[in-house]
């Protein structure tokens, strides 16, 4: 790291007098400035939904810079089961860590054996896996949809698990790839001269090596799998097994009058609060892990 | 190769790869023959009707509506995007006192914390926020500016005009999205060696030809890729437009191909047609980003 973000010298504090010192003075400030309206920028709309998430919907159209008359817990049990949020979240949690923990698995066992065994063809390959980050997902979507038909996983849990491993397999390989691909082969052939197999040697003495990688690709995959909107709107448009993100858009969907807007906000809540309590408890690992893995 | 890594190789790489074919390779394929056909998805049978689709497209008037409003979230999102991150970044990195070493400003993982915010946020969510915010009688928005006196924004419906609408849509992405491009730009300038400050100080360069000058081209590589990762969103955004304008905007002036591609096959069932509609997005996806490599490549930027 060659620049720190440690509090100022304090000598260079003393130095004030100088020129130098006071347009660095100027600079700071400004710059604390900027960023705080940033963050108040950020920050704002959060903790106005929150606030309204306690109020009527009354109190909502009446005034919508007024505290709630009182802190009622209403909204959020009427959101949790009117509005089904409690099912969807369910659904979304299921749906998300089987496809997290496929895509894991297949993603690193291939860019793994792609890095490693390279054979006639597999350039041809690593190609087509990249191809498939680079064309839209509209592009895919309307075959997609007959293909799930036709395989009867349409409308269903396991098909929806199924794409949602299949399009996010691409970045996963592409990302772990040059993890394998830096990763000392002496180890790999000392281990395999111990006796260990292709098998041991990658679980127990390859796969640790790219942690950094996989943990950063495993945050990546949760964050893109937890926001996916279109696979499960055009593919899974039964209401029993609608995830999160489509109970969000059906508030979006409902003509004006008819939004119980207090349950909006409270659903708006519980959907943000679990991943952005995560995040803040583990934001250093997590900030230092993303763009350690991105810039790679 | 002994018959073992023969084995090994086709379970985690052909297992993977045949499944990803079904699901992901094979529907781009068919995607391509289905455009060339007059498909209404609910019959067995269809014929094939060469490149009429496109010239259907060609005329239509909406649709070339929605490739315009594309092209020009394509063309300010990731630019205002990247050069806020790209501002905010710098200060959070370069903003401390220029003697002695470079400094970062103190006290600023607040900052960064905060803004990464969004990030965590799924996007029909942030859509749906700021759908209220802009909410023309329960709004924060209206409340605020009717607070401090500006009564014409009383009942203001910042979605419902033409001339606000895009506008309004473009912020919302990009506040998604600054954050998370701010903290990649912060760790990209922390990974440039500090003898390229202190040698262009020697020089007596000050802070904003250290920008121009160092941080700048140093980061190329990065920018680039957040230029294209930010153009194929906006080139998508149709979770945001479901969210703030589900049917298109005021006169369509919100409308994205992608809009239009879902409605043309999922609510009319003309699927020949919506399959026109994806390549001509997955060629418009791939001309920026061939664009982008170019611009980079012509300024100057590194042979990739």
């Amino acid at each position: 790291m060659a620049i720190s973000t440690q509090t100022a010298d304090p000598a260079v504090d003393r130095m004030s007098a100088s020129p130098k010192a006071s347009s660095d003075r100027t600079v700071t400030v400004v710059s604390h400035i900027v960023l705080t309206l940033w963050s108040i920028i950020v920050i704002l709309p959060l903790v106005w939904v929150f606030i309204s998430s306690w109020k009527t919907t009354g109190e909502i159209f009446s005034s919508p810079l007024a505290l709630p008359q009182e802190w009622k817990f209403d909204n959020y049990v009427r959101a949790w089961n009117d509005s089904n949020i409690g099912r969807y979240m369910l659904n979304s949690v299921i749906v998300v860590t089987c496809s997290l923990v496929l895509v894991m698995i297949l993603g690193s066992m291939a860019a793994y054996s792609l890095a490693r065994y390279p054979f006639p063809g597999s350039g041809l390959v690593y190609y087509l896996i990249l191809a498939g980050l680079t064309f839209p997902v509209f592009l895919a979507i309307v075959p997609l949809f007959f293909v799930l038909r036709n395989t009867g996983l349409l409308n269903t849990l396991p098909g929806l698990i199924a794409t949602y491993v299949a399009f996010a397999f691409p970045f996963t390989v592409f990302f772990l790839y040059p993890f394998f691909r830096g990763l000392p082969q002496e180890i790999a052939e000392a281990a395999e001269l111990d006796g260990a197999g292709e098998w041991r040697t990658f679980a127990q003495v390859m796969l640790p090596m790219a942690r950094p990688g996989i943990v950063a690709i495993a945050i990546f995959n949760f964050l893109g799998l937890w926001n996916q909107f279109l696979l499960p709107v055009a593919l899974n448009t039964n209401e029993e097994n609608y995830v999160l993100s489509q109970g969000m858009a059906r508030f979006a969907s409902q003509a004006g009058y008819a939004v119980d807007f207090g349950q909006l906000f409270a659903a708006v809540v519980i959907t943000i609060v679990p991943v952005l309590a995560v995040y803040i408890f583990s934001q250093r690992q997590l900030q230092g892990s993303l763009s350690q893995g991105t810039l790679k | 190769m002994p018959l073992s890594r023969v084995v090994f190789v086709l379970v985690t790489l052909g297992l993977p790869f045949a499944f990803y074919t079904v699901f992901v390779l094979w529907p781009f394929v068919q995607a391509f023959v289905y455009s060339l056909t007059n498909w209404s998805g609910f019959t067995d049978t269809f014929e094939f009707v060469g490149l009429s689709n496109y010239a259907a497209l060609l005329k239509d008037d909406i649709f070339l509506k929605a490739v315009r409003n594309n092209l020009l979230l394509a063309l300010v999102v990731p630019l205002v995007t990247i050069i806020l991150a790209l501002a905010l970044a710098t200060m959070v990195t370069v903003g401390g006192s220029s003697t002695g070493a470079v400094r970062g400003l103190s006290r600023s993982s607040f900052y960064r914390i905060v803004s990464f915010f969004p990030y965590t946020i799924p996007a029909i969510v942030i859509g749906l926020i700021w759908s209220q915010m802009f909410d023309p009688s329960s709004g924060l928005v209206n409340a605020a500016l009717t607070g401090i006196g500006l009564d014409q924004f009383e009942s203001f419906a910042w979605l419902g005009e033409v001339s606000t609408a895009m506008p309004v849509t473009m912020f919302v992405i990009i506040w998604g999205f600054v954050g998370f491009y701010m903290v990649l730009f912060i760790a990209a300038i922390k990974g440039i060696p500090a003898e390229l400050y202190d040698a262009a100080r020697v020089d007596g360069a000050g802070r904003f030809r250290m920008t121009f000058m160092v941080t700048l081209p140093m980061v190329r590589e990065t920018i680039q890729t957040a230029y294209i990762y930010l153009g194929i969103l906006a080139l998508d955004a149709f979770v945001y437009m479901a969210a703030l304008n589900a049917s298109g905007g005021p006169q369509n002036s919100t409308l994205t191909m992608t809009q239009d591609l879902f409605n043309t096959a999922f609510k009319q069932g003309q699927f020949g047609l919506a399959s026109a509609m994806g390549v001509v997005l997955a060629l418009l996806t791939l001309l920026f980003a061939a664009i982008v490599f170019a611009v980079n490549r012509l300024s100057g930027g590194k042979e990739a």
